[in-house]
């Protein structure tokens, strides 16, 4: 601290905590104590709470322990002369100022005043995960809120695989909008989660970023929390629930939590504005998580580390930043938060006339804003990747074959075939569906481009913003071929892309990619956990879920379900020394629980020495663990003989008495639970699945967004276990959320589970 | 012997003397009525033979004198046994009397957990389970009273243990205590040690210099990690874990129209009673029967900063300053315990009305009053003694009080535990910032400057000079004693006096808020030090053990025999220690080599004398740039660092104060 900002700090601590203090006393005088508090779709109660206390906070009476927790941790501010240390107690004021601000957000949600309304805000991509999040002012335009544990758990693979490096916590308004946007841009190209709140008299970020139109909302990854500072406590209870999500703490485990984020969470917070006693407070919390504060304007600066891994404070006054223009400015800036967290991202250069970034990669074109799609309803379009000789290909050559889309009307559609040939000594047949997937995560990364599907079910839009910048066909060519250097360098030497629009070669090639794509169904469906020699373990989360180890197989994906056995060959291959390393089986013990020497020794070495013994088979006995990533939790009812399977996207009661987000509590953190396992959604599909304990046929409630999203492929796993109209048999939220609903259900149905061995 | 002699009469102005003002004022004002130590020193020389240690009079062959041709005594003994034996004995004494007040402590600890006592309680309670915690002793859902009775057994039980190893080394990294074993220099009992000093310096019993030595520092660790660990922890946990507080220091912080009081020795258990008793109604009432506006407590030496560190009770001075006090003629009575307590102030006293007043069984002066303090009654004790001073506050004379200064402020309270909260507060404190800052270079290294007042050198002038040198170029010092009551009587303890600091420590300073020096306690707290090195080392970055860190301490002014025993239990830690004054073991260059560098090349510490102020701090920096240079950091470069802090931001709402326009966005506008 400088003596200045713990005045400040602890000066802007006392105040928000009597504030706090007064809220929830009247919130208590006029609800009554009893009067439930809580946050949308989480099951960590008040989150910042819970981590600093421990307290699970449900209603107002709880609130008012949680605010005297938080009045005890006030000092006084340092004198002008002879004065005493005041780093610890400003820190300490900073932890009760989020005390406070949560509280007062807690008794604002009480009272139905959050999300905060603000006319116009519309988001993308919060209604799915936040049903109840439809607050909002006369239009319905509302700021997002806290962010809730669905979406942070969608997030949890990019978060933890550092496709995502952290988050940025902007508080205020920049110095103009050009530099407001610019400074958006910089971070999302770098794909930095970005949390907007606080304003500048009365002025915010957020207001400057619907000015310049552009989208916020979880898929643009920009969440607005709200106009006032307070509301920037969400960022930290997403920074609080990702050590309880991924890092298997515990409320109260308040120096863990704290130190998980000062080192496996590179966010920070930049002050853009005048900073008052407020912020400053609550920068001294944010610092507590080992978030160092940037600021745009003359601010006393705190350079020693220590709390934080680089310096704690940094001022940059703006109007001194070099820079021909404020988006210039805003660019240097961002770059400094970049080397003060300490965050290394390696940008890689896509030439092409739009920004380019994974933040990108959510954005929806709607129909009105598009210029012209490839495939979809009118038209066609594949994708279709293939390896060659060295000899046989130039790098870099790009070429489209047949007319491009200027004839085509506006929103109009026309078919297109991407073929991406690579030559590389390292190359291996089976690694070209692993490399043909990314397409859609590297198309996707460009502003004003959606893809969707993959193969022969490819669907581009570009928009009209997009096209009116000169983006044209060839640079779906670029993307590709930069990326495929830049992230398979080490297995490529030669990328060439051809895009054929011309009907004749279009339909030539597409029947070439259709036999690929049935030869590699065929070499799939061939390779079971029997027919290879190593399995690949996934550590990749050991960044964020230290004890956990994913054992990969053929017949079992990674739980996140980004990794199946071929990724993870590849990815070795790429990476020798990476997270996914080849475990040689060893012996078996028990092929039917799937447990091998190789795979035990792996899984003791790499949880440091927490699971001795892992099988791939089973879910009752010594089950795999999971870091927090899961898509899935399947989750033993005794009563029901069976299993059942939550979807994360699912936030419905099960029948096991508890939501998806209360289960992930218990099933994440790389601990062993028999019963309850995390799981990717394709593992359903398996034959083996939990075929230890009755596979598929066990599966006696789903989440009906899991039976819709994979309904031919479950189709033909009911066929495959001989009973067509199982899928009709298995209950979901709509037919059951406990099991005094369930057990009817299943006994109409005649469920099968009902008529096997007992599962314990 | 010519040395003997009369030497011819020194003229020396009381500014020769001391560097302090008030002491010097005082000083002037005895010239010819009373005679002080100062005056002492010059009239009495130094005999040459014992300063040396080549004086051997452990039988009654001697005494012999190793000088000149001289190379071995009576008995064959040679210089080396000789000057080996006296500092080993010089050891012993230093450890048994740090430990005889860690026993002190223990008792009085069984005595409150017992309910024996009137007056005590237990001030720390988490104190208890983190001090239960070491010893392993269990103490979750225990009544607290069982378990600090079990810690007060365990702790005596320190004292007569025969075989095994002290507790406490455990709480040393586990590099040292490896080597502790491997070179078998791992105390079995307190007692045990400082009593094999005693029979292995015996005539004819341990005649091998290193040897010897080796048991001095064993000896010497029953200090380190046993009595002054021990005293460290339960004064802690039954008077309260310091935490920084505002006091004055110096003779200024006597009152002309209050019953002056000053406590003055080692041990904190009766100065406790007597802080309480100072603020007892009844006593006030009766302070104001006899005239006096109040009760007016101050301290002397360690007892002075036991309640500095606890209450804020101003230190009216350090070991030297202790005849003046009585000399300014303005204390009703001086209470003294065990310790650094000059016989001549009772001499003093009766130029005065002052009472010196005696309370420890183990310590009576020839003309002082005795009034033995019982723990077990401690409360009255303390009453009964408070009244004498307001009885005898009529019977002050015209007093001569030195004004206060304003660079007499202080900060001190600088407890181990605190110093980790004060770098990351409740629930991020550790030593990592301080760690970083070390390795970044912002701060060089670590200093403690440490010890006493000695009347051969002018008063404070060598522990200022250091510190002044050390926090100038980026040393973080911290101060225990003695020379920390010497540091803060120039404001040096101030938080403002980070402006004398250099750029990156100063930055440290302002981040944190703390002085440059930091004040650690007293000289039983320099076990404090221990731990934190300890902690230093194992936050990790800076190596795996105190050897490994850029940090030295320093004894400027040593005198008593305590300063040796510290001395070479940091040596055994791991640390080097530089001594202010000419070698004691001068007389056997072999003997100043074992524990220079001996020590060094087996323990990563050692023991070397300095009289040369200059040379000792030049020393300082190659040793510190050593280190760090060993430990791969960067290289020191004092122009890096100080972009941090609120002058900028001060000096713009010093703009905005004078009319100028506000652009938060530029610095320059």
């Amino acid at each position: 601290m400088s003596r200045y900002i713990a005045k400040a700090a602890i000066r802007g601590a006392n105040l928000i905590v009597g504030e706090a203090e007064q809220m929830v006393e009247a919130a208590v005088a006029e609800l009554g104590a009893s009067t439930p508090v809580a946050f949308t779709n989480t099951a960590y109660h008040l989150p910042v709470i819970l981590g600093f206390t421990g307290m699970e906070v449900d209603n107002l009476g709880e609130l008012r322990e949680a605010v005297a927790y938080a009045k005890r941790l006030l000092n006084a501010m340092p004198g002008e002369s002879l004065w005493l240390p005041y780093l610890g107690e400003t820190l300490d004021a900073g932890a009760a100022t989020l005390l406070a601000t949560e509280a007062i957000e807690a008794v604002r949600f009480a009272r139905g005043l959050q999300p905060e309304p603000i006319p116009g805000l519309h988001l993308t991509g919060t209604s799915f995960t936040s049903p109840d999040n439809n607050g909002g002012g006369a239009d319905g335009g509302h700021a997002n809120g806290p962010i809730d544990d669905i979406q942070l758990r969608a997030w949890g693979i990019q978060l933890v695989d550092g496709r995502m490096p952290g988050f940025a916590a902007i508080i205020g308004a920049a110095r103009s909008n050009e530099a407001a946007v610019s400074i958006v841009r910089e971070l999302q190209k770098r794909n930095i989660l970005v949390f907007l709140s606080g304003n500048v008299n009365g002025r915010s970020i957020i207001h400057q970023l619907m000015e310049e139109g552009v989208e916020m909302g979880y898929d643009t990854y920009i969440v607005p929390f709200g106009t006032d500072t307070i509301s920037a406590i969400y960022a930290l209870g997403f920074a609080t629930r990702s050590a309880l999500t991924f890092g298997g703490m515990s409320g109260g485990q308040t120096r863990d939590i704290l130190l998980y984020n000062k080192y496996r969470v590179f966010a920070f917070a930049l002050a853009l504005g005048e900073v008052d006693d407020l912020k400053y407070a609550a920068a001294a919390g944010a610092i507590n998580y080992g978030f160092p504060v940037i600021a745009d304007t003359l601010i006393p600066q705190i350079l020693p580390s220590g709390i934080t891994s680089y310096e704690h404070v940094i001022s940059m006054p703006f109007d001194d930043i070099p820079g021909d223009n404020d988006t210039e400015r805003a660019r240097r800036l961002v770059q400094r938060c970049m080397e003060v967290r300490g965050v290394k991202i390696k940008i890689t250069d896509v030439p092409i006339p739009v920004p380019y970034g994974s933040a990108f990669e959510g954005e929806r074109i709607r129909k009105a804003d598009m210029r012209v799609e490839f495939g979809g309803s009118k038209a066609q379009a594949f994708e279709y990747l293939r390896s060659v000789g060295l000899d046989e290909i130039e790098d870099g050559k790009i070429e489209v074959v047949g007319p491009g889309f200027d004839d085509v009307p506006e929103g109009g559609a026309m078919s297109l075939g991407i073929v991406v040939e690579v030559a590389g000594r390292k190359m291996q047949e089976d690694f070209e569906p692993v490399l043909e997937r990314q397409t859609h995560y590297w198309v996707n990364g460009a502003s004003g481009i959606q893809h969707i599907g993959q193969r022969d079910i490819t669907w581009i839009r570009l928009s009209k913003a997009a096209v009116d910048k000169g983006f044209q066909i060839k640079n779906l060519g670029d993307i590709l071929y930069a990326r495929l250097h830049a992230d398979f360098g080490a297995i490529l030497d030669k990328v060439a892309v051809t895009i054929y629009t011309d009907p004749d070669k279009f339909q030539e090639w597409l029947a070439k990619a259709r036999e690929a794509y049935q030869a590699r169904n065929v070499r799939l469906a061939d390779m079971v956990d029997e027919s290879i020699e190593e399995f690949y373990s996934c550590t990749l989360c050991q960044s964020f879920a230290p004890n956990h180890v994913c054992v990969i197989s053929p017949e079992r994906l990674g739980l996140c379900g980004a990794y199946n056995w071929l990724d993870c060959k590849a990815s070795n291959q790429i990476n020798p020394t990476g997270p996914n390393q080849p475990i040689p089986k060893g012996i078996c013990l028990d092929p039917v629980f799937g447990v091998w020497q190789g795979s035990n020794e792996f899984a003791y070495q790499n949880t440091h020495q927490t699971v001795e013994r892992v099988t791939l088979y089973s879910i009752m006995q010594d089950p795999m663990t999971a870091c927090g990533c899961f898509e899935c939790i399947a989750v033993v009812i005794p009563e029901a003989n069976g299993v059942m399977v939550v979807s994360r996207e699912d936030p419905s009661m099960t029948p096991a008495g508890m939501t998806f987000s209360t289960l992930a509590g218990v099933a994440g953190g790389g601990l062993q639970t028999p019963g309850m396992m995390g799981v990717g959604k394709y593992y359903l599909l398996s034959r083996k699945f939990i075929s230890a304990d009755g596979g598929f046929k066990r599966i006696v409630w789903m989440s009906s967004v899991l039976k819709g999203m994979m309904a031919d492929e479950l189709k033909g796993v009911c066929e495959r276990e001989g009973d067509p109209d199982l899928l009709d048999k298995i209950a979901d939220e709509r037919s059951a959320t406990t099991v005094e609903e369930l057990l009817p259900f299943l006994e109409e149905h005649q469920h099968p589970a009902l008529a096997m061995d007992p599962i314990f | 012997m010519p040395e003997e002699k009369p030497d011819k009469k020194v003229e020396k102005k009381p500014t020769d003397m001391s560097i302090d003002t008030a002491v010097c004022e005082v000083l002037s004002n005895c010239e010819g009525v009373v005679e002080t130590a100062f005056d002492r020193a010059i009239s009495i020389r130094p005999c040459p033979i014992g300063a040396e240690g080549a004086c051997c009079k452990h039988c009654a062959m001697g005494p012999c004198r190793l000088v000149a041709k001289t190379t071995r005594g009576v008995c064959g003994a040679t210089r080396a046994t000789v000057a080996a034996r006296n500092f080993a004995r010089a050891v012993a004494a230093g450890a048994a009397a740090h430990s005889d007040h860690g026993r002190g402590m223990a008792f009085a600890l069984l005595a409150v957990a017992k309910g024996e006592t009137e007056g005590f309680r237990i001030r720390d309670e988490a104190k208890v389970h983190a001090v239960a915690g070491y010893m392993g002793i269990k103490s979750e859902g225990r009544p607290i009273m069982d378990v600090a009775r079990e810690i007060a057994e365990t702790a005596l039980g320190e004292f007569g243990k025969q075989t095994g190893e002290l507790i406490y080394l455990k709480r040393a990294t586990p590099a040292r205590q490896e080597l502790w074993r491997k070179e078998k220099i791992a105390p079995r009992g307190i007692d045990r040690e400082v009593v094999e000093v005693m029979h292995r310096t015996h005539m004819g019993v341990d005649q091998d210099a290193e040897n010897i030595l080796d048991q001095t520092l064993r000896a010497s660790m029953t200090d380190g990690w046993g009595g002054s660990m021990l005293a460290t922890d339960i004064t802690d946990i039954l008077f309260g874990t310091p935490t920084p507080l505002q006091s004055q220091v110096n003779l200024g912080v006597l009152k002309d129209d209050e019953v002056n009081l000053v406590v003055h020795g080692h041990e904190p258990t009766l100065s406790e009673m007597i802080v309480a008793a100072s603020t007892d109604p009844e006593l006030l009432e009766y302070a104001k029967s006899k005239g006096a506006n109040g009760i007016n407590l101050a301290g002397i030496c360690c007892t002075a900063n036991e309640v500095l560190m606890r209450h804020g009770i101003p230190p009216a001075g350090n070991f030297l300053s202790q005849e003046l006090a009585i000399a300014t003629g303005a204390v009703e009575a001086m209470i003294v315990d065990v310790q650094c307590i000059m016989q001549s102030l009772a001499e003093v006293a009766t130029h005065f009305h002052t009472k010196v007043i005696t309370t420890s069984p183990k310590a009576k002066i020839e003309g002082a009053t005795h009034m033995e303090y019982d723990e077990h009654h401690a409360y009255q004790s303390a009453k009964d003694i408070v009244r004498v001073a307001i009885d005898n506050y009529p019977n002050r004379g015209a007093a001569k009080i030195p004004g206060p200064k304003p660079d007499e402020a202080l900060i001190a309270g600088f407890s181990h535990e605190y110093i980790r909260y004060m770098q990351g507060g409740l629930y991020r404190g550790s030593f990592r910032p301080l760690n970083d800052a070390v390795a970044a270079g912002r701060i060089r290294g670590l200093a403690g400057v440490v010890g006493c007042n000695n009347a051969r050198v002018a008063q404070d002038a060598p522990t200022v000079q250091i510190i002044r040198e050390l926090i100038k170029n980026d040393v973080l010092v911290v101060v225990t004693g003695c020379a920390a009551t010497g540091a803060a009587k120039y404001g040096y303890l101030q938080p403002e006096f980070m402006d004398h600091a250099g750029a990156g420590l100063r930055e440290v300073c302002e981040a944190i808020g703390i002085p440059p020096v930091v004040h650690v306690g007293s000289c039983v707290d320099n076990s404090r030090i221990l731990t934190i090195l300890t902690e230093c080392a194992t936050e990790g970055g800076l190596g795996d053990d105190i050897s490994d860190l850029p940090a030295v301490g320093i004894c400027p002014e040593y005198m008593s025999e305590k300063a040796l025993s510290i001395g070479s239990y940091f040596a055994a830690s791991g640390a080097y220690v530089l001594f202010g004054l000419p070698s004691p073991v001068s007389n056997s260059p072999e003997v100043v080599d074992l524990i220079q560098n001996g020590w060094n090349a087996r323990f990563g510490g050692g023991i070397e004398f300095e009289p040369d102020i200059d040379a000792l701090i030049a020393k300082v920096f190659t040793r510190i740039d050593a280190k760090r240079e060993a430990l791969g950091l960067a290289e020191y470069d004092a122009a890096r660092f100080g972009e941090s802090g609120d002058r900028q931001m001060e000096e713009m709402l010093e703009t905005l104060d004078k009319g100028g326009s506000l652009n938060v966005y530029s610095v320059s506008r």
